[in-house]
């Protein structure tokens, strides 16, 4: 595991050829208190929707970078998987959404004062942007605002 | 590309204030893109997790997650690997 040798010879052939993003600086904000009082975000980029918004459109050229915001109180069984890559198997995502989606475990660090409370909104992503340069132009950054707006501390960013 | 995009996500989140950590399925990007904290899972893409319907399991990996927001004298980029075996909760690797 870990390498590109768990997919087919086509999409590591792409892998292999693709000019990765390099973050160069890389930004840091150190945590300034304990995490017993911090507020947590979950960033998905499973391409988890609600049943009331739009699914991710596999069909735009580059990717689909936008994002949707899943309220704190959603119920597991409410996700609709809209990522629609062949190249991982979806079925561990279909039987519990906490795998790519973490949301009651995130109630249970709560619950245990691991983490001290969570956002009142949660971020949704569809990972398969091959041409980034929109996401991290402006919905990315539109996304930080979103939790830093509600005193968001610590993130925890999680791919499939 | 899944990892190529919660790692950006996660730089734009730092430069706004907040302090994140960023799951990685592909060491081999992680090291190219360089999120600011990452750890790095040996599980197959799909299970970022470890497994589902296992609360246990993936309480390890979050916690080990929740260790690097903890780790004072760190300095970006962090790329540090959860080993399944030194977690309690966790029961190795999948096949």
């Amino acid at each position: 595991m870990g390498e590109f040798n768990e997919f087919s010879i086509t999409v590591r052939a792409v892998l292999g050829a693709y000019r990765w993003r390099r973050i160069d600086p890389v930004p840091w904000t150190p945590l300034e208190k304990p995490l017993s009082e911090c507020r947590l975000a979950l960033v998905s980029s499973a391409g988890f929707v609600l049943p009331d918004q739009q699914p991710f459109d596999e069909s735009l050229r580059g990717g689909d970078f936008s994002y949707r915001r899943i309220p704190s109180d959603v119920e597991g069984s409410e996700f609709i998987d809209t990522h629609r890559s062949e190249s991982f198997d979806h079925t561990g995502l279909g039987s519990d959404p906490n795998l790519a989606f973490p949301i009651d475990r995130a109630r249970e660090l709560v619950a245990s004062g691991r983490i001290g409370s969570l956002a009142r909104s949660h971020l949704s992503f569809m990972g398969s942007i091959t041409a980034p340069g929109r996401l991290v132009r402006d919905t990315a950054p539109e996304a930080a605002s979103l939790l830093a707006h509600d005193s968001v501390d610590i993130a925890l960013l999680i791919p499939v | 590309m899944c990892n190529q995009t919660v790692s950006l996500v996660a730089a734009e989140m730092e430069r706004k204030g907040i302090s994140t950590v960023a799951i990685q399925l592909l060491r081999k990007v992680a090291e190219k893109v360089r999120p600011p904290r990452a750890l790095f899972v040996p599980f197959r893409h799909g299970y970022p997790l470890d497994a589902p319907g296992e609360p246990a399991r993936q309480h390890a990996v979050l916690d080990a997650a929740l260790r690097l927001l903890e780790t004072r004298d760190a300095s970006a980029p962090v790329l540090v690997d959860f080993e399944p075996e030194l977690n309690p909760g966790s029961r190795g690797a999948h096949p």
